[in-house]
C-alpha cells in the first residue's frame, strides 16, 4: 500500500484576536495531497496563510478544523520526520556548522565521533567543506541557510519544508541556492513542500504548485509542471506557464478589489 | 607632507603602543588620584589619624600581610589568613547564589506555573536590605561563617535570579522551533538550548553578583565572626586606625576586581561565539 507523503484534508485555520476581539480566517478548508518525491510549491502573496499552512504540517500551528497525515500519521506536534528549512536560518549561534548540522544526533545521544563523520556527508553534500568549525555569525546568510538545509537532510526525514529560505538572499546566491536545491533534490530522492511569493522561484523548482489566494487562504489551482531540468527560465515553455499563472494571481487580486 | 610625516610617524609608534600604551592608560586615573591625596594629605589640613596618606596606608597594609614593624599590632600578618576567611564566605554565598539563581530563573523563565507560584514571594523579599536579616541569620545559623555566607547568597541571589530569567524570556522563540522540529523533549530544549541562549545574560547577573558579595562582606562579617577583611575593618575602625580601614577597603576593592576579572575571562572562553557579533569583539 503506497501512502501519500502529506495528505491535508478540510485545513482551517482562525487565529483570534481576543485584543480586538475578531477572528481572522487564514486558511480556508484547504484539501491537498502532496505524493512522496514531489518537490511541491506553494505559491501566493504574502499574508496569504501559505507560511501558516507550513506551521501546521510541521506541528507548531494546531489547525481549527481538519486534519494534517504525513505518511499516514496524524500531525499532533513537531517532530523529527518532518525537517524545516526556516525563513531565517535559525541556527544555534554559540554552536560550530558541524554541531548545527548534527543537532539532531545530539538529541538522540549518538556519541561524537559518529556525529562529526556524520555531519561531515551533509556539509559536503551542500558544499560547505572547510567551514565545518566555523560559527554561524562568521558566514554569510547563503552560507548560513545551507548549514539549515544540511541540517534538515541529516534528519532523513519523510518530508522537508522549506519557508522562503532564499527570500532574504541576494539574486545571485538565490539563483546559485534553487539550483543546488533542485540537483540535491534530484540525487537525494525526498519530498519537499516549498512556500515562496515567487512565480519564478515556484515555476523552476517546481513539479507541483498550488497557486493559493490571498486571505483567507484557499487553493487557487493545481498544476503540475513537468519541463525537464535544469530549467531555462527564458525559454518558451516556462513563459507560457508564467503568463499563465500571472494571470491567475492578477484575475485574483483584481476580483479581490472589487470585492 | 605633514601628513606621510604624521604616517611615518605613527607607523613607527605601532610596534610598542597598543600593549605597554594601553596599559599606561589604565593606570593613569588611578595614579593622579593617589599622588592628589598624599599630597592633601600632608598638607595637614585633616589630623593624619583621620585621613592617613597613602603611604601610610601602604605602610601598615604590608605589615598586616608581612608583619614587617608590628605597627598594626595584633593584625600584623593576618592578611592572607583574612583574606582568604573572606573569600571563603564571598564564594560559598555567590555559589549557592548562582546554582540557585540559575535553576530557580530558568524556572521561571519557561514555566508560567513557576512564574505565577513563585516569583511574587520572590519579588516581595527582593527589597529587603541584607542587613536586615542579620538577627534571623544569627539566630538560624548561630555564629561563624553561616550567616555571613547566608547575608552573602541574600545580596547576590537576586541579581542572578532576574538576570537569569530575563534571559529565558528573551530567548528567539525560532530557536526553540527548530529544537522542537530536531525531536527535542523540553529536556532537552532546556539544556541544549534555553540555558546555552540565556548563557550572555546569565553571565550578567552573575558578574554584578560578584561584586555585590564583596559588598557585603563588612555587613556580613560585622558580627558573627572573628575573622575576615571586613571584620578587620570594623574592628580597627573602634581603635580609631584609619589606615588599616583604607587597607582593608582597599583589600576588598582589589579582590573583587580580581574575582571579576577571572569571572569575566571564564565569561570570554564560554561565549567565545559571540566575539564576531557584539562590540565587545572589537577588543579582540
Amino acid at each position: 500500500m503506497s501512502v501519500a507523503a502529506i495528505q491535508m484534508r478540510n485545513v482551517t485555520k482562525v487565529f483570534s484576536d481576543p485584543k480586538r476581539g475578531r477572528e481572522l480566517l487564514t486558511i480556508d478548508n484547504i484539501s491537498l495531497t502532496v505524493e512522496r518525491n514531489d518537490f511541491f510549491c506553494l505559491l501566493g502573496p504574502s499574508g496569504c496563510g501559505k507560511s501558516t499552512l507550513l506551521n501546521i504540517i510541521a506541528g507548531f500551528e494546531k489547525t481549527t478544523s481538519g486534519e494534517v497525515l504525513v505518511e499516514g500519521v496524524r500531525v499532533e506536534k513537531p517532530g523529527s520526520d518532518r525537517g524545516m528549512v526556516f525563513q531565517q536560518p535559525t541556527l544555534m549561534p554559540w554552536l560550530t556548522v558541524w554541531e548545527n548540522v548534527a543537532f539532531h544526533l545530539r538529541l538522540k545521544g549518538i556519541r561524537k565521533s559518529e556525529r562529526r563523520a556524520r555531519a561531515q556527508e551533509y556539509i559536503d553534500l551542500v558544499g560547505l567543506q572547510g567551514f565545518e568549525n566555523h560559527h554561524p555569525s562568521e558566514l554569510s546568510g547563503g552560507m548560513n541557510q545551507r548549514v539549515g538545509i544540511a541540517r534538515a537532510l541529516l534528519m532523513n526525514p519523510s518530508v522537508i519544508l522549506m519557508d522562503e529560505p532564499f527570500a532574504a538572499l541576494d539574486a545571485q546566491t538565490k539563483l546559485e541556492m534553487q539550483e543546488e536545491l533542485v540537483s540535491i533534490w534530484e540525487r537525494h530522492r525526498c519530498t519537499v513542500v516549498f512556500v515562496t511569493h515567487s512565480v519564478e522561484e515556484a515555476l523552476f523548482l517546481g513539479n507541483k504548485i498550488a497557486v493559493m489566494t490571498a486571505r483567507p487562504g484557499r487553493i487557487r489551482e493545481l498544476l503540475s509542471f513537468d519541463l525537464p531540468r535544469p530549467r531555462d527560465i527564458t525559454c518558451l515553455p516556462f513563459n507560457d506557464v508564467k503568463r499563465q499563472v500571472l494571470a491567475l494571481i492578477r484575475e485574483e487580486a483584481s476580483r479581490r478589489i472589487a470585492a | 607632507m605633514s601628513l606621510a610625516i604624521d604616517t611615518a610617524k605613527a607607523a613607527a609608534r605601532r610596534p610598542w603602543f597598543p600593549r605597554l600604551g594601553l596599559q599606561a592608560e589604565r593606570l593613569v586615573v588611578p595614579a593622579l588620584l593617589l599622588a592628589g591625596w598624599e599630597v592633601f594629605a600632608r598638607t595637614g589640613y585633616l589630623p593624619p589619624a583621620l585621613l592617613p596618606a597613602p603611604s601610610v596606608v601602604v605602610r601598615a597594609w604590608l605589615d598586616w600581610m608581612f608583619a614587617i614593624d608590628e605597627s598594626t599590632q595584633s593584625y600584623a600578618g593576618r592578611w592572607a589568613s583574612d583574606a582568604l576567611a573572606s573569600a571563603f564566605r564571598v564564594l560559598s554565598g555567590f555559589a549557592i547564589a548562582g546554582a540557585l539563581g540559575v535553576s530557580l530563573g530558568v524556572a521561571i523563565g519557561w514555566w508560567r506555573l513557576a512564574e505565577k507560584t513563585l516569583e511574587p514571594t520572590l519579588q516581595i523579599l527582593r527589597p529587603i536590605p541584607p542587613v536586615s536579616w542579620i538577627p534571623l541569620a544569627i539566630i538560624w545559623f548561630g555564629i561563624a561563617n553561616r550567616p555571613a555566607i547566608f547575608l552573602v547568597f541574600l545580596a547576590t541571589f537576586f541579581p542572578v535570579l532576574m538576570n537569569t530569567i530575563h534571559g529565558v524570556k528573551t530567548v528567539d522563540r525560532n530557536l526553540i522551533r527548530a529544537g522542537a522540529m530536531m525531536g527535542a523533549t523540553e529536556r532537552q530544549l532546556l539544556h541544549y538550548i534555553v540555558v546555552p541562549a540565556a548563557l550572555p545574560s546569565i553571565f550578567a547577573g552573575l558578574r554584578i553578583a560578584i561584586g555585590v558579595a564583596w559588598m557585603v562582606t563588612v555587613t556580613a562579617e560585622m558580627v558573627a565572626v572573628k575573622s575576615g577583611l571586613g571584620y578587620t575593618l570594623w574592628d580597627s575602625y573602634y581603635f580609631l586606625r584609619y589606615d588599616i580601614v583604607l587597607a582593608a577597603m582597599a583589600s576588598i576593592g582589589l579582590l573583587g576586581f580580581l574575582s571579576d576579572l577571572l569571572l569575566k575571562t571564564v565569561m570570554g572562553i564560554v561565549l567565545r561565539w559571540q566575539r564576531t557579533t557584539t562590540v565587545q569583539g572589537r577588543e579582540a
